[in-house]
């Protein structure tokens, strides 16, 4: 399955390896920062609901 | 506005107010340079024009968030603001004053720096044309700058972020005049060029950074 | 078909906005993985090696869309920070500060593949290249519209000073790019992708790096869509919580 890349392999993986890790850890903090932001929001609301 | 000029100037003379400031760093880089760099004339003599360029470059950002900030914390910028002139007349007579207090100093002592680092006799002239054309640019690119990070606490870095991207063209075009006149070729391209780049950073900026003001003061 | 434009706003309405997007979200993000998956497998497994280049030849499928997506998507942010200073849609100038985030990390990316891709080609990981000088001097404007962001507390003054930060960048972005031709003429080649054909890459090459561009924009317009939703509700955040200090005094 895996092609040949002959003497290149190295760099070819590297490209691959650092993109995907850069758009993985993009990704992430884009989740996390969602994540964290509505449950405030909702805590936030919650808040208002009780108090207000 | 001429008031405010010469209020702007006198301000900057007095103790504490930059001027010389930036002077005496831009001796002091230029004395680095050699340091770090080793003492060979003939490296030095290649690599002055970036050098006093950069250093100049660097001189002039040191006194830039004195343009705003201190009317910012007296008020007086909010004076300013609803003074029957128009706030863009104020940010290009405060950045005209940061040029003569800083910016044509630094073309003044040039020379004689360029003399330390070895540089080329044919280039000074250049080097005192190219410096006069382009370090207005420097000052009405760093009122800009200035503008934006006027209301923020701790400005000064953040406003070297911003400021020196912004830079880059003048630089490249200046450096290259220098470079080209020391070598005995045409400077006439990028000579055009930053000028264009002066006169338009004279001519624009004053609205984006007056712009950027009425939102700080909003 | 006259195209109804006041409509066109209506999209942008925060709680409009929330709405479709809750439906479109999930549809781009399938699209988005499938169409980024199978443009870089094909683009891996399934390619010739060039007969020059050998098998670096695959890291285009990284470098062009990422590259393209850099300046793109700063366009984007230039267009929505205009639509924020003259129409005030708050919807549009977070979508260009969700954006920038996006952007300064494929301007990252192009960088680092670029440099992966010419230590072998050219003999150096780096070389004062107009096309890569010009990238370096895009992520510092990325990152000093972010810093910007970072900075100001008030949301309505930031989004006001990045988007004049943005409009004046964008001009020294296209100045810088001169500039840096103008000093120093490189080793990069031209445009990969132009329209002439003449000029394009070869079929195999090509078709597979349409996919995988393809799947870096909407990769793009599902991130954008979920950071513009998470800069909504932090929006709606702030504003509750500035109520709950007033109510508190």
């Amino acid at each position: 399955m895996m092609p040949d890349l002959g003497k290149y392999a190295g760099d070819v993986l590297m490209a691959y390896g650092i993109t995907i890790a850069l758009l993985v850890l993009l990704i992430w903090r884009s989740l996390a920062r969602s994540a964290k932001v509505k449950r405030q929001l909702k805590d936030a609301e919650e808040r208002r609901k009780t108090h207000g | 506005m001429i008031r405010l000029f010469w209020r702007d100037i006198t301000l900057s003379f007095r103790s504490g107010g930059g001027f010389g400031l930036g002077l005496a760093f831009f001796l002091i880089l230029v004395t680095l340079i050699p340091f770090g760099v080793g003492p060979e004339s003939e490296l030095l003599q290649v690599i002055a024009p970036g050098i006093l360029w950069i250093g100049a470059l660097l001189a002039c950002l040191l006194s830039l968030d004195r343009i705003f900030a201190l009317d910012f914390e007296d008020g007086s910028l909010d004076l300013l603001a609803t003074a029957p002139i128009p706030l863009e007349g104020v940010v290009a007579v405060k950045a005209l004053a940061h040029w003569i207090t800083t910016g044509l100093p630094l073309v003044i002592a040039a020379p004689a720096l360029g003399f330390l680092l070895h540089l080329d006799s044919a280039a000074y002239r250049w080097l005192i044309i190219t410096l006069l054309v382009g370090t207005p640019a420097l000052s009405f690119i760093g009122a800009f700058g200035a503008a934006l990070t006027v209301g923020l606490k701790r400005g000064g870095l953040l406003m070297s972020l911003l400021i020196l991207p912004l830079y880059i063209p003048t630089l490249i075009f200046g450096a290259e005049v220098v470079r080209r006149g020391a070598g005995g070729f045409l400077v006439g391209t990028p000579l055009a060029m930053q000028a264009g780049i002066t006169m338009g950073a004279v001519a624009l900026l004053p609205f984006a950074a007056a712009a950027a003001i009425r939102v700080a003061l909003r | 078909m006259a195209i109804n434009w006041n409509a066109l706003w209506e999209w942008a309405n925060p709680r409009k906005f929330m709405s479709w997007t809750d439906r479109a979200l999930p549809v781009f993000a399938v699209l988005a993985a499938l169409m980024f998956v199978a443009g870089l497998v094909w683009g891996f497994f399934f390619t010739p090696d060039d007969y020059r280049q050998g098998a670096t030849v695959k890291i285009f499928y990284l470098h062009v869309p990422s590259a393209m997506m850099a300046i793109n998507i700063w366009a984007m942010m230039l267009v929505t920070s205009l639509i924020w200073i003259v129409r005030r849609h708050h919807v549009s100038v977070l979508a260009a500060k969700s954006a920038a985030g996006i952007g300064a990390t494929m301007t990252l990316i192009a960088l680092i593949t670029g440099a992966i891709w010419g230590k072998p080609m050219w003999g150096t990981y780096w070389e004062w290249d107009p096309r890569l000088t010009s990238f370096l001097i895009l992520l510092l404007f990325y990152i000093g519209y972010m810093a910007l962001w970072e900075a100001i507390d008030n949301p309505d003054t930031a989004a006001d000073l990045t988007s004049v930060l943005c409009l004046v960048g964008s001009v020294f972005a296209i100045l810088s790019r001169y500039a840096v031709l103008f000093w120093n003429q490189g080793l990069h080649q031209g445009a990969s992708l132009s329209m002439d054909a003449e000029e394009n890459v070869a079929d195999v090459y090509w078709y597979p790096a349409l996919v995988a561009i393809a799947g870096f924009v909407l990769l793009f317009i599902t991130l954008v869509l979920l950071r513009t939703r998470t800069e909504i509700r932090a929006r709606r955040l702030h504003a509750l919580e500035m109520r709950e200090r007033v109510a508190e005094q």
